[in-house]
């Protein structure tokens, strides 16, 4: 890959979806873009590049998504959904009991593992949430992921990571070598693409957000507008979520940390000094998306 | 360093099974089958099995019935392993008594999620690369 090429496409992803790279991951584009190429009929990440810049959107798009991260698997690292369980269920049951509903956001749901895997909490603690409404809303990047999330379809490997044996029996159904999680569990998740770069206030007030593993991608100043705009979609009591390796200390304000519950953040009534998506549109309406 | 009884009729399976345990941690010992494994288990129970379901002699779901039987033999935390992958053995197993299940193929992200769930390790939070 020429330098230029290289520059090229670092830029673009950069302003298409915040993933940002450093100087010397010309192996990571290589090994996701050249199964690309070739796919298109495209001799190399050169003709890659000549046809982007020949301006046909589709090839942007697909870029964009093959060099995303998709992995993911059931109840992830465990311990958020422990809190999810303990922590933020029992205070949302609480501090909405007036109006019987929640709203989740799964910021990046990638192949619904995610979603699901906070359905099927909600699911077995249903003698609480008798009457209430409930909305799980997972959204991607990546229209691909989000085809796989919406059919509830997974391999063998893919259930025996993270998920008990009693919750694949009671909620899957076995097809061979594949497993479907069940129609009612689907039914709990709805689905839309989204770019977390782009303005999200359209999806209204949540009072949970997952945003987990996805923003370890960008660079600072994209999560510091994300975390802004973030919190102004939550409810002034709710909860965020972050991954493992992720945190708004020493970022962000607007948001403070749950005492003792790593990974837990809720808004601290701080307003972000960013206007909203301010930041990362300009530079995508240049690109002329 | 907790102990792990890999019960299974396949030298290589016990061979990868062991590789990846003693990654994990685990004191390994081997068994062919059911009642060779009754007898380390009589001599001393381990606090992990790892089961096979098919094997000649005794098979895995009766070894695991005599062993809640034993004294102490409710101790151990059983994960079967076996390429018995239907939902009816699924549910059999754990009215059995097993406590988690793996289907053929596995590998160590699938048994260290495995041992995980059963509170037989714990694993650092991952963060993606
Ligand atoms: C590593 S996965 C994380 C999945 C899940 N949240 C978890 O923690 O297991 C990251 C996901 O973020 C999505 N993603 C990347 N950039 C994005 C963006 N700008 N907007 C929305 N989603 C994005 C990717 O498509 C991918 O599915």
């Amino acid at each position: 890959m020429t330098p230029p090429d290289y520059e090229y496409l670092r830029k673009l992803l950069k302003d298409h979806s915040g993933l940002d790279l450093s100087a010397d991951k010309q192996y990571l584009i290589e090994s996701r873009l050249l199964p690309l190429s070739r796919k298109c009929g495209l001799a190399g990440i050169g003709e890659l590049v000549q046809k982007m810049k020949s301006g046909t959107p589709a090839i942007v798009a697909q870029v964009v998504e093959a060099m995303t991260t998709n992995e993911t698997f059931f109840f992830r690292d465990k311990v958020p959904f422990d809190h999810f369980r303990d922590a933020i269920m029992p205070e949302m049951l609480k501090a909405r009991a007036a109006r019987k509903s929640i709203r989740i956001w799964c910021a990046a749901g990638s192949t619904g593992q995610e979603p699901y895997s906070l359905a099927m909490c909600l699911k077995e603690m249903s003698a609480a949430l008798a009457g209430w409404r409930v909305e799980i809303i997972a959204t991607d990047l990546s229209q691909e992921v989000l085809e796989k999330s919406k059919s509830g379809i997974y391999s063998q490997f893919e259930v025996q990571r993270g998920l008990p044996i009693q919750l694949l029996v009671k909620y899957f159904k076995q097809n061979g070598e594949l497993w479907q999680i069940n129609a009612d569990i689907r039914a709990m998740v709805q689905h839309r693409q989204l770019n977390l770069l782009h303005d999200f206030s359209q999806l209204g007030a949540f009072d949970v957000v997952f945003c987990r593993n996805v923003l370890i991608y960008f660079d600072q100043d994209t999560k510091i507008n994300i975390f802004g705009r973030l919190a102004r979609t939550m409810e002034a009591d709710g909860f965020l979520v972050l991954g493992a390796a992720e945190t708004v200390v020493g970022l962000t304000d607007v948001f403070k940390p749950f005492p003792d519950k790593r990974g837990l953040y809720r808004p601290s009534g701080a307003r972000a000094t960013i206007a909203p998506a301010a930041m990362a549109m300009p530079k995508i309406a240049a690109m002329g998306r | 360093m907790k102990t792990c009884l890999v019960v299974d009729d396949s030298s290589i399976v016990r061979k990868i099974a062991r590789r990846i345990l003693e990654g994990l941690n685990f004191q390994v010992i081997e068994a062919e089958d059911g009642v060779d494994a009754l007898v380390v288990c009589k001599k001393a129970m381990p606090e992990a099995v790892l089961l096979d379901w098919n094997m000649p002699v005794m098979d895995g779901y009766h070894f695991l019935s005599h062993l809640r039987r034993m004294p102490g033999g409710d101790e151990p935390k059983v994960v079967f392993c076996t390429t018995e992958n239907g939902i009816d053995h699924i549910e059999r197993a754990m009215d059995g008594g097993a406590n988690e299940y793996i289907m053929k193929p596995f590998d160590k992200d699938i048994i260290a999620a495995k041992f995980q769930e059963v509170g037989l390790i714990e694993l650092p939070e991952e963060s993606p690369v």
